[in-house]
């Protein structure tokens, strides 16, 4: 195996040098290297979507891309898409339409659906559910999480969508 | 100190669990870390069925950061293999032993050989391939009806596949089949599923100066703590099981597992953390799958649709082992197998059997989605025979209202009931006449729509000991639930329950519930669940019992804490203590609402010694709450597909549901409940099945084979309830979190087959696949399925 590579980060806004493992996987690099433990796994095959980040602005699966195919690239995680003192408004959506159970696929679910409406920001019904259907949620049978999604377009319209991450 | 003055328990509040969650703060298993961790990686049995003949760990040993490789003949400190908790009375069980590390035989695929431990979460994967397992292939038997006449045997000692057999009988069956004049029989296949939480299961074990603290992602922290202490024969006090954030379990963490119990053990053994993480691929293959039953069903009624008898016997394919509760699984749907019918005579007859695959457990229903799957269809089926509407046949049979609390054929007493509300109400929402002739226009014009009914009634609130205890069914469990209650010095309180939540709500429900006791607000209830470590002894989260007995246990303690609240309050303002009640979030005297102490001046009293003589200073008070009954919700739902009938595939139009689940506590939870719980039977019914071929090989051992439901699939539901308080309990309350899977099966299957009546398909098993549909089509319209083109 060959050794460590460097690789340059920026995460949530800030600047980030690692040394990381060319097979590291960027969601375990921001779990374990970076311990931003927001950002779950829930398959090993790319179906589940609870590992959904935004890099350099679109949505990933960050089980699915090598830390060092980030290099030089800007990921917003779910801890830089709003905090409980500021929350996104789909986070708030989410939390009044009780879009949520176990919270386990939430962050990935969140940040697919910031995704969506960065790309669409009117979706109808029919386009919120096939724009998460690489998201898999195991408690709410969506019901909760497609109206919340439209809920947040709604409240607010264009301007939902990927946030702003300073370089 | 906020006070509100309006109850809180029927609000719609939402969730304090949900900050945490949705900033990403909270922590699950793999959130924690801990100084000097090691990592385990299991090897596991790529073979449904062989004896080991070897094993070299040499080469895994020398790679770099390997700790250790351990194999079964190193569990010889342990203290016995994997425990089954249910002794039937005068029934016998084959329980053949069943260790956490293969010892000389693998039974199924994913059965674990060896447990590599290293320092790093890459290189132990590495490690586990490099141990080579010499197997020496034994025969395989998947197939349940086949296992039952014989061989090949899963365990060899015991000469049989057969576990045990079981029944539970009520009223004349013979006279009830002597009285019909029709009688339906159907061989009905509920297939096996996964539970599929989405955070798989994962282990941080620490053992250290003779404390042990585990980490695990389970449903029932208190069931492991026990088997934990006795199988490394340490004592109780020393062993800390913490159920962290949990990411659902749906049953599938109703377990004691090997990788538990191994965790804790290598802990002691290295002096190290050890840390094992689940991948899905192992969840799929290792982590206890839910239903396969085959059944065969007998159903009598008479010429008017009164039915007269239904006898069910159901091959419980139970694969290679018995786990924590395996065999009694499918008698929980036996209490229940008359649905919520007036029928004289119901019998179910088990029999359980081992195969070559993932052993089975309790998933999200248990027994009883199969038990209303049987009833609701053949019901179905019947009317069908007696050219009878659904409709009118489920009304015919109904328990009617002035009956409950109902005994019932099978021997329990349904709690309450109002079968025709709910179902009225349904209909004001789902317009039948008027379906019907949208139905026939449309099939004019070649779209085959069908609509299907569910009227259920289920057995929940697991349990009263007396019944399921082991002077009754045999559960070597009690079946209370505890709950403690500390109000601090300021009138901040913390509620502990033994219910261990993982994602149902727990946190906010019991806030609810603990909140008008106390005249506080939810927000200054913290409910506390999940850990061994830091409340009373508890019974955990399983069989929708929660609310039913967990909250209750609450709701208890917190009357005796208002109690001594009055006493203080009567003491400290001169008044009698039966004139002290709980008005707009104080303590006042009747009549006199000026007169009133806030929870934190009552606190402050308790805490400062300033209460009556002889009363103890303090404010906290633990409660055990044994139920004397279970409690049954109810409801009606129905469900609207279109087929195509050139490819079988199925979509669901419209899914409207009537729920009763006794008093609300908060109708919020209960519609996510009953969301999840819908599509939890959607995804059985159409899109879902853990298969293996005959070989005993895992076919759908990914998220790529095994299809979960996405949004993409399915409609929004439309949802509506009516409140029948249950008199068990002083909440009035019944559980939710099992409702919608135990119904909506039936309800989507009906709907198939009545969509595709005019193509002459009269019945059809789940999974309702387009492949399977195609093929009931095409044997209907008298071609073969297998010499046609597949579509």
């Amino acid at each position: 195996m060959s050794g460590p590579v460097p690789v340059r980060l920026n995460v949530n806004g800030e600047e980030h040098q690692l040394e990381v493992e060319p097979r590291l996987l960027l969601v375990h690099a921001l779990r374990d290297n970076l311990e931003l433990t927001g950002t779950h796994v829930g398959c090993d095959t790319s179906n589940c979507g609870a590992c959904t980040v935004h890099l350099d602005g679109r949505a990933v699966k960050s089980c699915t891309v090598l830390a060092v195919q980030a290099d030089g690239a800007s990921v917003t995680t779910i801890e830089g898409l709003g905090s409980e003192g500021e929350l996104h408004p789909l986070q708030e959506a989410f939390w009044n339409d009780h879009a949520l159970q176990c919270g386990y696929c939430t962050p990935g679910m969140i940040m697919a659906a910031a995704g969506l409406l960065a790309e669409n920001p009117n979706p109808t019904e029919e386009e919120v559910r096939h724009g998460l259907e690489g998201n898999l949620c195991r408690c709410t049978g969506y019901h909760n999480i497609v109206k919340a999604v439209l809920d947040a377009a709604k409240a607010k319209g264009a301007t939902v969508g990927a946030p702003e991450v300073t370089a | 100190m906020s006070t509100v003055a309006e109850p809180h328990v029927g609000r719609a509040l939402r969730r304090k669990e949900d900050p945490r969650l949705i900033t990403g703060r909270a922590r699950y298993v793999d959130d924690i870390s801990l100084p000097g961790t090691l990592w385990a990686a299991f090897v596991r049995s790529p073979e449904a069925h062989a004896r080991i003949v070897s094993i070299d760990t040499s080469a895994a040993n020398a790679r770099p950061g390997v700790h250790a490789v351990f194999t079964g003949k190193d569990l010889t400190d342990l203290g016995g293999p994997l425990p089954m908790a249910w002794v039937p009375p005068g029934v016998e069980v084959k329980n053949p032993e069943h260790w956490p590390l293969a010892k000389d035989e693998v039974k199924h695929v994913g059965d674990p050989v060896a447990m590599v431990i290293g320092a790093d979460r890459y290189e132990v994967v590495d490690a586990a391939e490099c141990v080579a397992v010499e197997y020496e292939s034994l025969p395989v038997i998947t197939d349940p009806e086949a296992a039952l006449e014989g061989g090949p045997f899963v365990h060899e000692e015991l000469g049989t596949n057969k576990v045990h057999e079981w029944s539970l009988a009520g009223g004349d069956l013979d006279a009830g089949f002597a009285e019909a004049d029709v009688v339906v029989e159907r061989r009905v296949v509920n297939h096996r599923t996964a539970g599929a939480a989405i955070e798989p299961r994962g282990v941080l074990a620490d053992y250290r100066a003779g404390q042990l603290t585990l980490w695990s992602s389970t449903q029932v922290p208190h069931f492991v703590r026990l088997f934990t202490a006795i199988l490394l024969g340490m004592s109780e006090e020393r062993v800390r099981v913490i159920a962290p954030e949990v990411g659902g379990g749906f049953g599938s963490k109703l377990q004691v597992y090997g990788e538990e119990i191994l965790a804790c053990w290598a802990s002691r053994k290295t002096g190290h953390p050890i840390k094992w993480i689940e991948t899905r691929s192992e969840n799929m293959a290792v982590t206890h799958q839910g239903r396969d039953q085959i059944s065969y069903v007998r159903m009598g009624a008479k010429r008017d649709g009164t039915v007269t008898a239904f006898h069910v016997k159901i091959i419980a394919d139970f694969g290679a082992y018995n786990m924590l509760l395996t065999p009694l699984i499918p008698s929980l749907g036996a209490f229940v197998m008359g649905g919520c019918y007036k029928i004289p005579a119901v019998t179910t007859d088990i029999v359980g059997v081992f195969t070559n695959k993932c052993p089975t457990d309790a998933i999200r229903g248990a027994g009883r989605p199969e038990a209303t799957h049987m009833i609701e269809v053949t019901l179905d089926q019947m009317a069908a025979e007696l050219g009878m509407d659904p409709i009118e046949i489920r009304r015919k049979n109904f328990i009617p209202p002035e009956d409950f609390p109902a005994a019932v054929a099978t021997g329990v007493v349904y709690d309450s009931g109002d079968y025709q509300k709910t179902l009225d109400r349904l209909l004001e929402h789902v317009d039948f006449p008027a379906f019907r002739r949208e139905q026939e226009e449309l099939r004019g014009k070649g779209v085959y729509r069908g609509i299907g009914l569910s009227t259920y009634t289920e057995i929940c609130g697991l349990a009263p000991s007396r019944i399921t205890g082991p002077g009754g069914v045999g559960v070597q469990a009690g079946g209370w639930e505890s709950a403690m209650v500390r109000v601090h010095n300021t009138g901040a309180v913390t509620a502990y329950t033994g219910s261990s939540g993982h994602g149902q709500g727990h946190e906010t429900a019991f806030a609810q519930i603990v909140a008008d006791r106390l005249g506080v607000d939810p927000a200054n209830v913290e409910v506390l669940h999940g850990d061994t470590g830091t409340g009373p002894e508890g019974r955990n989260t399983y069989g929708s019992r929660s609310l039913a007995v967990g909250g209750e246990a609450l709701a208890k303690c917190a009357t005796k804490i208002a109690e001594k609240a009055k006493a203080i309050v009567a003491y400290q303002l001169e008044a009698a203590p039966e004139d002290i009640e709980v008005r707009d979030g104080q303590f006042s005297v009747k009549g006199s609402p000026d007169k009133a102490m806030t929870l934190a001046d009552i606190a402050g009293a308790a805490y400062l010694n300033l209460i009556p003589d002889g009363m103890e200073p303090g404010l906290e008070d633990t409660t055990f709450y044994d139920p004397e009954n279970f409690v049954f919700p109810f409801g009606a739902h129905a469900c609207i597909v279109d087929v195509d009938a050139d490819t079988g595939k199925i979509k669901v139009e419209r899914y409207v549901a009537v729920d009763d689940c006794g008093k609300a506590i908060n109708p919020l939870l209960i519609d996510g409940q009953l969301h999840g719980g819908i599509v939890h039977a959607l995804g059985q019914a159409l899109y879902e099945r853990i298969h293996y071929d005959e070989d005993g090989q895992l076919v759908t051992g990914t998220f790529v084979d095994y299809a979960l439901p996405t949004a993409a699939e399915l409609p929004s539901f439309e949802l509506d309830r009516t409140e029948t308080p249950s008199p068990v309990n002083s909440l009035g309350a019944k559980g939710i979190g099992e409702a919608g899977t135990i119904a909506a099966s039936a309800a989507v299957t009906n709907a198939v087959i009545d969509a595709l009546r005019p193509l002459g398909v009269t019945y059809v098993n789940m999974p309702l696949s387009p492949m399977r549909v195609w093929e009931a089509i095409a044997e209907a319209k008298g071609a073969s399925p297998e010499g046609g083109v597949h579509a």
